[in-house]
């Protein structure tokens, strides 16, 4: 039976990593699904709500709501905007149900029943659990057990794995020498495992960590598990940027 | 309404003070130190109880209880305490209860008291208050000590001193304390000795003490104090008169009660699997202990929280400083930044309700002094939601700023193309032209407020398309 699913591309997918999503096409495809993309869809309204406005953010949830309405599963590839629809949205709308949302790790192992989805990435990973998906979404070792099947790849395990990288959305702009004190400590535990490759589910965090790794040319690409768990021999993950 | 001595005055706003702190490498290299070893302990000694959870969710639905049916409680206290021959005092704000106790100092003949460890007591400003009044007060909690004779503010609430090392607190001492000796050596040991000479003396003339309480039987008056050192006991048994001073909040109902407490607090606060000193008294025992006793019952602000259905959880807190110990926030920039007696996690929730000023600009900093990233929510004994009060309270900040500030005209701004998928595919193609105009796809600079970001961080440059032009051309 083909499972119908939507996208949740998030809005910075969408605008900012759009192979990650591609990714996520290509691999829900080929796990049999059938991937619909809803076009009017664009913001969850999270940096809005976690910036104290509340107004703008009940407003594009509702909208959100309403492009995903009468879809039984919706997928992002974010433990953050999920988060942000699953536990934040049924106290900000006070009314309608939020839509079916998962993350892309718990799709794939509680909804299609897969660990090993035929994924091919010979690189040296090391991954990121990020905040919300960690203590919001309680993904647990979901995407571990997803990376420890992918063939080719080896997965090292990164020290203090649970603190925060300081990205926090606006909190990066807002308290930039905190959350730079913050992102040091990341960055250099990531580079402490020799991985080639950092990977988490939330392309804001990578985003953060990676533009802190770019601007010392560290030599370590930051790459959303989407993206790893869709390369296969026949189609390698290929560095665009 | 006077200013509430929650915050200290001249601190600049978090961002500012943090600033100062992030350059400090002493001070990061203590906190990283401390904070990690408590942080490691405390996840040891919890993981040993296998009902922890349950615990946890006792200990909120003990305090949901008291916060619910507070005036009850309070009145049951008060008749209880008075009952043993204690005498019950009512403070509105810190002025009053500074009045209460300078009054009841001078009454008791003393010119000096000592003081067991209380957030309570720091909060009001009771030893400035005091000084003020002709009453020298002398801190016998070690870290207490360090922080006065270093003329210094606290950084922890339970650990004052924790941004202190070894060295630092050898050179207070024997530059600020009577007695040390000038060979004094940076060792715990010989410093815990210089102090324990130092505060024996004090214990031994002292005719008033000051605390604070940790917990209060509604049912039976009697007050709790837990410490590690001893000292507060000393405090507790040799005077003749104690004064506590205590907030409306730290009631349990029923003897009972306290056993979850006395679980959750010392695994959540030292990582001890059973607090070293409990002192328990109730009311004045003829013959043994103090033969005065005096119970300040303290607002301050309290009773306002209360009325904040989703805030109120912060009265919830019974100071164990383990959201502290996890907050990477609070790691690198210690507890001063946060300009208050209440720092971490608890002091960015707690210090802007109870200084209740909205355009308070260093308190409305506090919400914001987090990444949201839920640590301190995971380890709280009694399961407050801080990530779910920051944002509370960043709404309430926003409320109180003017609608066109430069950050709400752009939050609106952006709402509004975000409202309006055609808005937003317009965004989206002027960002992708823009990008093209980047040499290696990576932006490594870029005008205020992105500046705030490029400071430390590339951004990948907006690419060629975005992902629904891709999906309308490829599955459209």
């Amino acid at each position: 039976m083909t499972v119908r699913v939507a996208l949740f591309a998030t809005c910075l997918g969408d605008t900012l990593f759009p192979d990650t999503c591609k990714a996520v096409v290509r691999l829900l495809e080929r796990l049999g699904c059938a991937v619909e993309f809803p076009l009017s869809q664009t913001c969850c309204g999270q940096m809005h709500f976690n910036t104290g406005y509340r107004d703008e953010a009940a407003t594009l949830a509702a909208r959100l709501g309403e492009a995903f309405a009468g879809y039984d599963a919706v997928v992002a590839p974010s433990g953050s905007c999920a988060a942000m629809v699953r536990d934040i949205y049924p106290k900000l709308l006070h009314s309608d149900l939020p839509p079916r949302m998962y993350e892309l790790s718990e799709f794939l192992v509680d909804v299609l029943g897969v660990t090993d989805v035929g994924a091919y990435f010979p690189h040296r990973v090391t991954y990121h659990p990020t905040c919300h998906s960690l203590r919001m979404l309680a993904v647990g070792e979901r995407p571990r057990r997803l990376l420890r099947a992918v063939r080719g790849l080896d997965l090292v395990d990164l020290p203090a794995a649970r603190e925060c990288c300081g990205f926090g959305g606006t909190f990066a702009l807002k308290n930039a020498e905190t959350s730079t004190a913050m992102l040091g400590d990341k960055m250099r535990r990531v580079l402490d495992t020799g991985a080639e490759v950092l990977t988490a589910g939330d392309n804001s965090c990578l985003m953060h960590i990676g533009g802190g790794l770019s601007r010392l040319r560290a030599g370590v690409r930051t790459v959303h598990l989407a993206e790893i768990l869709a390369s296969t021999e026949e189609e390698p993950w290929l560095a665009t940027r | 309404m006077a200013r509430n001595p929650v915050t200290w005055l001249g601190v600049p706003p978090f961002p500012k003070a943090a600033h100062e702190a992030l350059a400090d490498s002493q001070l990061r290299r203590n906190l990283r130190h401390a904070t990690h070893t408590i942080r490691d302990k405390r996840a040891r000694v919890v993981s040993e109880l296998p009902d922890w959870e349950r615990l946890r969710r006792a200990g909120e639905a003990i305090k949901d209880d008291v916060l619910a049916n507070l005036d009850t409680y309070l009145e049951r206290l008060e008749a209880a305490v008075t009952a043993r021959g204690g005498v019950v005092h009512w403070a509105r704000d810190a002025a009053e209860a500074n009045d209460i106790v300078l009054r009841l100092t001078r009454e008791a003949g003393a010119n000096e008291v000592v003081k067991v460890k209380s957030m309570a007591t720091a909060e009001i400003g009771l030893n400035d208050a005091l000084e003020a009044g002709g009453v020298h007060v002398i801190e016998t909690d070690l870290a207490e000590l360090i922080v006065q004779l270093g003329h210094d503010r606290p950084s922890h609430i339970l650990v004052p001193a924790i941004h202190r090392n070894r060295a630092e607190i050898r050179d207070i001492f024997r530059r600020e304390m009577a007695g040390a000796p000038a060979d004094l050596p940076a060792e715990p040991r010989a410093l815990a000795e210089a102090a324990r000479k130092h505060l024996r003396r004090k214990f031994l003339t002292a005719k008033v003490a000051i605390s604070g309480a940790n917990f209060a039987v509604a049912d039976t008056g009697s007050i709790m104090v837990v410490e590690s050192e001893g000292n507060g006991r000393m405090c507790l048994t040799l005077p003749r008169t104690l004064i506590t001073v205590m907030g409306l909040e730290k009631l349990v109902p029923t003897w009972q009660d306290l056993e979850v407490f006395l679980q959750l607090l010392p695994r959540s606060s030292t990582a001890e699997r059973m607090n070293p000193y409990t002192s328990v008294w109730t009311g004045v025992t003829p013959g043994d202990g103090p033969q005065e006793f005096h119970l300040v019952m303290l607002d301050n602000g309290r009773t306002e929280v209360l009325a904040d259905t989703v805030g109120r959880q912060a009265l919830r807190c019974i100071r164990c400083s383990a959201c502290l110990n996890v907050c990477p926030v609070y790691e690198r920039t210690g507890g001063q930044a946060y300009g208050s007696v209440y720092p971490g996690p608890i002091g960015a929730i707690l210090t802007p309700q109870l200084v209740a000023d909205p355009h308070d600009k260093q308190a409305a900093s506090l919400p914001y002094a987090s990444s949201l990233c839920g640590a301190c929510f995971e380890v709280c004994p009694v399961r407050i939601d801080i990530p779910e009060v920051l944002t509370h309270l960043r709404a309430k900040a926003v409320e109180a700023k003017p609608a066109r500030s430069v950050e709400a005209l752009a939050m609106s701004a952006m709402a509004a193309v975000f409202a309006d998928p055609r808005k937003y595919e317009a965004a989206q193609k002027a960002g992708a032209l823009a990008g093209r105009l980047v040499p290696g796809g990576t932006v490594r600079a870029l005008p205020w407020p992105g500046s705030l970001w490029t400071s430390s961080r590339d951004v990948p440059a907006p690419p060629r398309e975005s992902f629904r032009t891709w999906w309308r051309k490829n599955r459209g």
